[in-house]
């Protein structure tokens, strides 16, 4: 047998292979939502997914140490990007989501998606285990996520607000806060819903409602809903096959190959294609909660658990949305849709995950 | 430990709910699939109508009383027009639309929703459809159209005879819920036998089944069925006579019925003046109806079932009938000394024409005759024979709307008024006055039935009815036939109303019937309306009678003077046509030219007297 050499056998090739995969199916989908062509999507989401898999594997190389160091100065930098948006915004006149680089539009909030959860795990990290009781353990972390989660909410940004929320909470619920705090918060939450409903834009208290009922308003609002139920349903098992989507290609779906991709995908592909793709994500999801499982470091836990979160929050609220089980709130589905920003955030958690699983391993291999 | 307890927590609740997703999708993937698989495909295809083309309406011998030409329109497709304001900007300029049109476009707009089309024009010209040929790239959501329209070759003289049609209304729609109502170019039967035969004309609509995209761009067509077309109804009226008689009645106000003696067919059927069914086809402006309305000829009431009137004198063949019934012979001799005293009243007589038999009484007219005939028999004797000769009766005919009037007795009477009934009544009733009323339709079926001696019944379609023989003697009805010969053969009342034919005489009786009682006139002059009407019943030839007819015109002042000669013509036309062409011609001179002529003048002077002075009380 011939020896691996260990530079090849130190690359992550099942990880590889998991993200290439969904991300290979998801280019078939831009492929022929564009009607059966390269461009402008297909091609230049594949050379996207190999410029950012390449920074994940670099960002898996690095020491975890670096992570906790920065994770308060991230947070705080990331902090000051989004005050930024909102002046820039302020200025402009207009609502504004992103800061223009000149090579691309980065949106500051998919940063914090990251920077929140590295943040809250350093915070839980170095709390004493005998202080995750008390209120010192609490009211630092509900800062840490108030702040940016109000910065996102006036862009407006309800699907990353929520998102930023979800994986704080998760690092702080896995952190060991007392499980009757969560449920008295759910709770509290779930009462003060009508109070969060009015503080809502109209738009969004108008996707709420024709969430609840999208055949109130077939042609208007609640179009998205009723066409991305009608391409997932057209499909049936098998799908109307690989080019053949009418909703799609004649566009009735509307952000076919966004935010609505997966019901291109399912129309064309069927249920058995939409079990493929949930396939995937669980074996890349499955992979990263061992990480967390098997984490040298109680950051390293923290971190991972609270990436993984994200990353499922992305999956659950896209696919939620396109079956009309949650409103439409602007949620990109992770590898699949065509854009930068949300790939750069999940491939930036799987580098993070990626860097805490090669620390244990080295800690394991040193001990053994 | 509580951060693996806690973290498998936590993935368990995320394959929990990763499974919740995977059980919705297959739920609506493969539960609800039937339901998606149809709402996409209703996304993907669209379905235009295509108006199916509507039957013709044809005569005896297969020639167009009612057809179809190219009528080329244009539509807009709602969901097509996405540069609204430009678009109706360029076809306002391109068609010369005025601002109710634009009006009317901008409110169907509003209601229209999706692929339905809303009408912009119809009966474009070739020049005006080409202009907008031309600009199609660049005016989106505008569709031409190359449809049919209805048409009516003979205008006017089919008016009332064949209806009209018109686009259906909102009640129309709610009733027949029919997509096809709400097509622009759909037209359905509005009135007479268009309406009647609707079911029959209406034809089976084409389809259109094209891929579009969301924004409404055609990707390619699916399948195309052709419409069917309606089927054809065939009437028994002949055209050119129809044509014939409509102009032999010039200016008058009347109708006119030819009857086929052998089998009942109409073969004319006239009431004038008409409007022309192809101006209410094509959408009547209000100022046209309005002119119709105003018109005191009234040329939107069908007199030919709708006009009642005293039919006066035409009624004497029949009654010498029913007298004949009730054992009076026809050589029993009464003395005309200028009328006939009944207690102390006495009714005039036109003339005093002395010892009369019955024939020499109905062709001279004489009224002291059948005086004296009513007083002995009585009324109630001569009414049944009235009702067997089709007086009185509404008939089975298809797509017209009668009132059939009064033959009166002394039960009838009684009923009304409570009254017995007088002596004088009778007087009264067998001249065809008082009262008595009939419509002229009814009067062509007396004629007819005089003519055959069979209870035949008026028919427009080919209909069996049993026209079983009437139950009079021969010889009654020789008699009677007889006494009409002379009336136009002999020394009658209408010997000016000849056949100018070979070998071939008509039979027949004038009537003149008063309009109103004494004291407005003498009835031969004045005030138009105050005038007699002058009716006549004939049929020809007088051995092996073949058709029968009834003219009624209105204030025509006499049945010999009005009706009569307008008889003598259209039965000459069916035996000669070109003497018959000659005389009309000679008249059509006279009166400024054929009926659209006619109407087209009158219409535009009235348009301009009317806009200057508009018509009080005409209801819009």
């Amino acid at each position: 047998m011939i020896p691996v050499p260990p530079a090849i056998q130190r690359i992550p090739w099942k990880l590889i292979a998991i993200l290439a995969g969904i991300t290979g199916f998801g280019l078939l989908v831009l492929y022929s939502a564009a009607g059966g062509n390269w461009s402008p999507w297909a091609l230049q989401q594949g050379v996207r997914f190999v410029v950012f898999l390449s920074v994940a594997l670099i960002i898996g190389r690095f020491p975890i140490r670096i992570f906790e160091d920065f994770a308060y100065i991230g947070y705080i930098g990331v902090l000051v990007l989004l005050v930024a948006v909102e002046l820039l915004g302020f200025v402009g006149g207009g609502s504004q989501r992103w800061l223009n680089l000149g090579f691309m539009n980065l949106q500051p909030s998919e940063l914090m998606k990251v920077a929140i959860v590295l943040a809250l795990a350093r915070f839980y990290a170095q709390l004493p285990p005998g202080n995750t009781r008390t209120w010192t353990a609490l009211w630092p972390a509900l800062v840490l996520i108030g702040l940016p989660a109000a910065l996102v909410m006036l862009q407006p940004d309800l699907g990353t607000a929520l998102a930023i929320c979800a994986g704080g909470v998760i690092v702080m619920f896995v952190g060991g806060l007392p499980f009757w705090w969560f449920g008295s918060a759910a709770a509290a939450g779930a009462a003060a819903l009508p109070v969060l409903f009015s503080m809502l834009h109209d738009y969004q208290q108008k996707r709420v409602l024709i969430f609840l009922d999208p055949e109130s308003d077939p042609l208007g609002a609640g179009y998205h809903i009723s066409q991305s139920k009608i391409a997932i349903g057209s499909g049936g098992i098998g799908g109307k096959g690989f080019l053949n989507g009418s909703q799609s290609h004649l566009d009735y779906l509307p952000e076919g190959h966004t935010d609505f991709i997966f019901a291109t995908m399912a129309e064309e592909w069927g249920l058995i294609g939409g079990l493929a793709l949930l396939l995937g994500f669980f074996l890349l999801l499955r992979w990263s909660t061992r990480v967390a499982l098997k984490a040298r470091t109680r950051f390293g836990q923290l971190t991972a658990t609270g990436l993984t979160m994200t990353i499922f929050f992305y999956i659950a609220i896209n696919l939620a949305m396109v079956m009309g089980l949650a409103p439409v709130v602007g949620i990109p589905l992770p590898l699949f849709s065509y854009g930068g920003s949300s790939m750069l955030t999940i491939m930036t958690c799987v580098g993070i995950v990626l860097a805490i699983e090669n620390d244990s391993k080295k800690q394991s291999s040193r001990l053994s | 430990m509580t951060f693996t307890r806690r973290a498998l927590l936590v993935g368990g609740g995320q394959m929990v709910i990763g499974a919740a997703l995977a059980t919705r999708m297959a739920y609506i993937s493969v539960v609800e699939n039937d339901r998606y698989v149809l709402e996409s495909e209703s996304n993907r295809v669209n379905l235009t109508l295509t108006p199916p083309r509507r039957g013709w309406i044809v005569d005896r011998h297969g020639k167009a009383l009612a057809n179809n030409r190219v009528s080329l329109r244009i539509d807009l497709i709602p969901d097509r027009l996405h540069n609204k304001d430009m678009v109706l900007g360029q076809l306002r300029t391109l068609l010369r639309l005025d601002g109710d049109a634009m009006d009317r476009i901008n409110r169907d707009l509003k209601a229209a929703s999706g692929f339905q089309p809303v009408a912009v024009a119809e009966d474009l010209s070739e020049g005006d459809y080409a202009s907008i040929l031309v600009r199609l790239p660049e005016l989106s959501g505008v569709a031409p159209q190359r449809g049919f329209a209805r048409n009516y070759p003979t205008g006017a003289a089919v008016g009332h005879l064949i209806g009209y049609v018109g686009a259906p209304n909102a009640e129309e729609y709610q009733k027949d819920k029919d997509p096809l109502y709400i097509t622009p170019g759909y037209k359905i039967g509005k009135d007479g036998l268009e309406k009647y035969f609707q079911p029959m004309l209406k034809g089976t609509p084409g389809a259109k089944r094209v891929e579009v995209t969301a924004r409404g761009k055609v990707v390619r067509d699916l399948t195309t069925t052709s419409d069917i077309q309606g089927k054809t109804v065939h009437l028994t009226i002949d055209a050119d006579l129809q044509e014939y008689v409509a102009r032999r009645m010039g200016r008058e106000s009347g109708a006119a019925i030819v009857i086929d003696c052998q089998n009942g067919d109409i073969l004319s059927f006239v009431s004038m003046p008409s409007f022309d069914p192809n101006s209410f086809s094509d959408g009547i402006s209000n100022s046209e109806y309005a002119w119709l309305r105003a018109d005191d000829h009234q040329p939107l009431i069908n007199k030919a079932t709708r006009g009642l009137y005293p039919p006066g004198s035409t009624l004497k063949p029949m009654a010498a009938i029913a007298a004949i019934e009730h054992g009076v012979h026809p050589s029993e001799r009464h003395t005309c000394i200028g009328g006939y005293r009944l207690g102390n009243r006495f009714f005039r007589c036109l003339g005093t024409h002395g010892s009369l038999d019955m024939p020499s009484a109905i062709m001279k007219s004489c009224n002291s005759y059948f005086y004296w005939l009513a007083d002995r028999l009585g009324y109630d004797a001569i009414a049944p024979t009235a009702r067997l000769m089709g007086l009185g009766e509404e008939f089975q005919l298809a797509g017209s709307s009668q009132r059939y009037g009064t033959i009166p007795d002394s039960a009838w009477k009684m009923k009304k008024y409570d009254q017995k009934w007088s002596a004088s009544d009778s007087l009264n009733s067998v001249i065809g006055q008082g009262y008595v009323s009939v419509n002229p339709l009814q009067l062509a079926v007396m004629a007819a039935r005089i003519a055959s001696g069979r209870r035949l019944y008026p028919r427009l379609i080919n209909r069996e009815f049993k026209n079983e023989p009437l139950p009079f003697s021969p010889e009654a009805l020789a008699v009677a036939r007889h006494g009409m010969d002379l009336v136009v053969n002999g020394a009658g009342t209408a010997v000016r109303s000849r056949l100018p034919l070979d070998g071939i005489t008509m039979a027949g009786k004038t009537g003149t019937a008063q309009v109103r009682g004494l004291g407005t006139g003498n009835g031969k002059s004045g005030t138009w309306k105050f005038r007699d009407h002058g009716l006549f019943i004939g049929f020809a030839p007088v051995v092996n009678p073949r058709y029968a007819t009834a003219v009624v015109i209105e204030h025509g002042m006499g049945g010999a003077r009005a009706a009569a000669p307008i008889a003598k013509d259209f039965m000459t036309f069916l035996f000669d046509r070109e003497k018959a062409m000659e005389a009309l011609d000679t008249f059509e001179a006279s009166w400024g030219g054929t009926i659209k002529e006619r109407m087209d003048r009158d219409y535009a002077a009235w348009k301009s007297g009317a806009s200057s002075d508009p018509e009080p009380g005409v209801p819009q």
